[in-house]
């Protein structure tokens, strides 16, 4: 290992927490300041290719296979398709939150945090599923 | 910005058009910055300079680095493109001023949204509860599309890798 690559090395080291850290802050802080599911899912899923790139795709296979990517991906949409129907169950409109809280208020807080969580997984896991997909031919 | 598009038209190998196209978002970014859309600056950073590059740069890994088969000079596409970007520049001429208050875009739906937001949802975040749950249905729709698009390159290059 020449002294080039411990710098790359420690540095992202110390980088990717933060990275995926501010990542999970974008995501459960979306209610309030700029960002949501989606930016937090790509966000997340560049701090894992930087880990990739700087430790070795083998590596990274190790952590989080394909598989459980896959099914990640789909939790994500299920789970928003979930809270639509789970809304009309309980009395309203397919994807209308308001009934999810016992206020108006509440409820919509319940289902924009749920349904964004669900974008951020699938966003997340798709966008690592096609970088493992280009990298492993 | 100028001078990177201009080496980017330029450019001879296909490893020096990904780097370009990759400063070219990070100056998109800074635009983005500026003109206060911080959630499209922050997907531009992450997908833009980041994400695509590295998709890019496997992909080359791939299929070689000459860039010998598209340096063709063409008048008709010269034509075309400068026909459509001084369209382009009639229609901005047609514009109303930027940030002008008295916008059509502000009459309509915005005023709704802006006063209204906060004592429907609880939510800080018009552009959040916006995507969320006045147009819940749409984003749905994107997290399939993006769901459909992962299930395509996995399914594209894994039944490659198994005929191989």
């Amino acid at each position: 290992m020449n002294s080039r690559e411990i710098i790359i090395k420690i540095v992202s080291k110390k980088l990717i927490p933060l990275i995926l850290l501010f990542a999970l802050y974008v995501q459960f802080h979306g209610d309030f300041g700029p960002g949501g599911g989606f930016q937090a899912g790509a966000i997340f899923s560049a701090g894992f290719i930087l880990y990739s790139l700087v430790f070795g795709f083998d590596k990274l296979v190790s952590a989080v296979s394909p598989r459980v990517l896959e099914l990640i991906s789909v939790t994500g949409v299920l789970l928003y398709i979930g809270v639509g129907f789970l809304c009309m169950l309980l009395g309203g409109e397919f994807l209308n939150y308001s009934v999810l809280g016992d206020t108006q208020v509440a409820g919509q807080h319940v289902g924009i945090l749920l349904v964004e969580f669900g974008v951020f997984l699938t966003v997340f896991s798709v966008l690592l599923l096609i970088f493992y997909c280009f990298v492993s031919r | 910005m100028v001078v990177v598009t201009v080496s980017l038209v330029r450019a001879q190998f296909l490893i020096e058009i990904i780097v370009l196209s990759s400063v070219y978002s990070a100056f998109l970014t800074a635009i983005f910055v500026s003109l206060d859309a911080l959630d499209v600056a922050m997907t531009e950073a992450a997908v833009g300079v980041g994400v695509t590059t590295t998709l890019f740069l496997s992909t080359l890994k791939l299929v070689g680095n000459n860039a010998e088969s598209f340096k063709k000079f063409s008048y008709i596409s010269l034509f075309l493109s400068l026909g459509v970007a001084f369209l382009l520049v009639i229609g901005i001429a047609g514009l109303p001023p930027f940030g002008e208050v008295d916008a059509p875009i502000h009459q309509h739906l915005s005023t709704y949204f802006l006063e209204n937001t906060l004592n429907e949802t609880g939510v800080i975040n018009t552009v959040t509860a916006i995507l969320a749950s006045y147009r819940g249905f749409d984003t749905m729709g994107e997290v399939v599309v993006i769901f459909t698009a992962g299930v395509g390159v996995v399914c594209l290059l894994k039944r490659e890798e198994c005929d191989e």
